[in-house]
């Protein structure tokens, strides 16, 4: 168990900066989520943290020490890959005892805590198999089980489920943050799923290339997004972006405002705007339409109300409360 | 030939038996040869000078075999047979050795002159032992190794095709896993040895079987370093049997020699049919 810091983290590879400067403390036990589109440097800066790259200007200390010049192996992290990167050749138990046996943990030790990770992650029956004779949820499963065994002070994981499908997904990513809870391990986790960051984070790190837009609790960075692309890219359907000077009273230098789709209600007045296909989706139905100035508008309204026919000319209204104004750089104001 | 690949599932009846019947008259006209020879060494002398040559085995097995293994005509074949199995091993094993780590080497370090270095070992693709039999002959010489086995083994070792083949295979090898296994506190030589050499071992059976009989039926360079008949290997030992001038050559030892010649490599090729045969085929990842 142990705190994480980054300070003024950045990383170049060669002459081109990809990482600008990362600030961020995590709790003893805290799972952080790292999201972003894909190329924003979110697994650069895990793997600066895990030791497999070099940092470039900053520190990374782990347990309040600078672990910069330390590899891997003496971070006292486990990292779980994406592809997994379970050793082929060797049995499932083997392959959570390596990193034990290297150590020199005594035998008897060994055999009891993989066992225990084993039970923890119900994987005794294929204790014998390979890799290659499980499926990808086992494997996924070994793969933290190899991390587990270890008992570090610092769980990385770099997309662990992307290569699952979407319903053991779901499944998996539901297990993993019990057992993350369970164990109480500082926890340092990658995906560009937003839903996987929403559902697991304590607090989320959302990155738009190679800069920390926004760190904070889930909830919290949806309904308070402190700029455009963070607003744009957490929450699904998006926010609508509409332009500011639509509101009367926006506020000095606004160029956008922000609104969620469940913001939005068809209503008797306001803003007119054709109706250009709807959604429905069963629990809720999508309503997707087209303001005068060509700006698409998404409402999400209860599956109960009754949805409008497409091409019919409907009326938008929402609370002034529920707006969220940002300037010409995408910045909150 | 075109065809053959694409008929060959569905071949059914007549297409099928052609098939089978042209292999088989292959396989023949292919053994025709050893058969000749196997049946020379076990009849006599006067019986293989006489037309017609005899096509069925005489009774003569155990004398000509045991004449070949313990006399032979220049030095015992025995003997013979143990240099060339040294040889053979020495060059394939150290052929793996070396290239297993110099295509770890050039794949998982960055080093100064890496580029370099691949080069140069690419370049060495060009010059064969035949082409650069000289030079080394007179570096062997110099350091005193003619006659020796490592005079016959260390010349051969330095090897290009299977430094290429290792380093093919290890490019294959996901990143991720040279990472964890560096998590896992694995330094370069423990990864190399607990993860990178067992996912090689299907590649190193059909590298071994490969180079193991490359090292058995060398017969220039033997021939060339050594002059004492005890160090003699036996592929060039069956030349040197035949004799010059005006002796009669002694047939039946000659061609038991030459069958017993052709154990070994078959043992090897047989023994790891299995591994050999993966190995080319896939890469068990
Ligand atoms: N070894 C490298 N050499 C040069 N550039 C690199 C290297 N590794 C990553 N980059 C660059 O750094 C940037 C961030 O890459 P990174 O892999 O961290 O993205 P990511 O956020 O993990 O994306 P994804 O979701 O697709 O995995 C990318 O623009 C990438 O091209
Ligand atoms: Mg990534």
């Amino acid at each position: 168990m142990a705190t994480v810091s980054l300070k003024g983290i950045t990383k170049s590879f060669g002459k081109t900066e990809v990482i600008h400067g990362i600030d961020l403390d995590i709790a003893d036990g805290e799972l952080i989520v790292i999201v972003g589109p894909s190329g924003c440097g979110k697994s650069t800066l895990l793997r600066m943290v895990a030791g497999l790259e070099t940092v470039t200007g900053g520190e990374v200390q782990i347990g309040g020490t600078r672990v910069n010049e330390l590899e891997p192996m003496d971070r006292d992290i486990a990292m779980v890959f994406q592809n997994y990167a379970l050793y082929p050749h060797m049995s499932v138990f083997d392959n959570m005892a390596y990193g034990l046996k290297i150590a020199g943990t005594p035998k008897a030790e060994i055999a009891e805590r993989v066992g225990e990770a084993a039970t923890l992650l119900q994987l005794e029956p294929y204790l014998k198999r390979r890799p290659r004779e499980l499926s990808g949820g086992q494997r996924q499963r070994v793969a933290m089980g190899r991390a587990i065994v270890r008992k570090p002070s610092v769980f990385l994981f770099d997309e662990p489920l992307s290569n699952l499908d979407a319903k053991l997904r779901v499944q998996m990513r539901l297990e993993i943050k019990q057992l993350q809870r369970r164990l109480g391990v500082t926890s340092l986790y990658v995906t560009h799923d937003q839903v996987e960051a929403m559902t697991l984070a304590d607090r989320m790190i959302v990155m738009n290339a190679g800069r920390a837009d926004q760190i904070g609790a889930p909830l919290e960075v949806y309904t308070n997004p402190q700029t455009e692309f963070v607003a744009s890219f957490i929450g699904s359907p998006p926010m609508n972006f509409l332009p500011a000077k639509m509101a009367g009273d926006a506020p000095r230098g606004a160029a956008t405002l922000g609104i969620r789709p469940e913001h939005v209600k068809i209503a008797q007045s306001g803003v007119q705007g054709t109706v250009l296909y709807t959604e429905a989706l069963g629990a809720e139905t999508l309503v997707h339409i087209d303001l005068p100035d060509a700006t698409r508008v998404t409402v999400r309204q209860d599956a109960a109300a009754p949805p409008p026919r497409e091409g019919e000319t409907v009326s938008l209204e929402w609370d002034a409360g529920d707006r969220i104004f940002f300037d010409a750089q995408g910045s909150r104001c | 030939m075109a065809g053959v690949d694409s008929g060959m599932v569905e071949k059914r009846g007549l297409g099928r038996w052609m098939t089978h019947l042209g292999l088989i008259i292959g396989l023949l006209f292919i053994f025709f040869p050893i058969w000749l020879a196997f049946v020379a060494s076990t009849v006599t002398q006067p019986e293989i000078v006489k037309p017609p040559m005899p096509l069925l085995p005489g009774g003569h097995f155990f004398e000509n075999y045991r004449r070949a293994l313990v006399s032979g005509v220049n030095a015992p074949v025995a003997w013979m047979m143990l240099n060339s199995l040294i040889m053979a091993l020495g060059i394939a094993l150290g052929k793996i050795v070396i290239s297993l780590l110099s295509a770890f080497a050039i794949v998982y370090f960055k080093f100064p002159g890496r580029r370099l270095f691949f080069w140069l070992i690419f370049m060495t693709l060009m010059l064969p032992v035949e082409v650069r039999i000289v030079p080394t002959y007179e570096v062997v010489a110099n350091f005193g190794m003619l006659n020796s086995y490592s005079g016959l083994i260390f010349p051969l070792i330095a090897s290009a095709t299977a430094t290429f083949l290792f380093r093919q295979f290890f490019m294959t090898v996901p990143d991720e896993l040279a990472e964890a296994a560096r998590v896992d506190g694995a330094r370069p030589m423990r990864f190399f040895w607990d993860i990178l050499l067992p996912m090689s071992r299907t590649n190193i059976a059909a590298l071994f079987v490969i180079l193991f009989i490359y090292g058995w039926n060398q017969y220039l360079w033997p021939l060339l370093i050594t002059t004492d008949p005890s160090m003699n290997t036996i592929v060039m030992g069956i030349k040197q049997m035949f004799p010059s001038g005006d002796d009669t050559a002694d047939w039946p030892v000659i061609m038991a020699t030459s069958i017993l010649a052709m154990i070994p490599p078959v043992i090897v090729v047989i023994s790891m049919q299995k591994l050999f045969i993966r190995g080319l085929v896939d890469s068990e990842k």
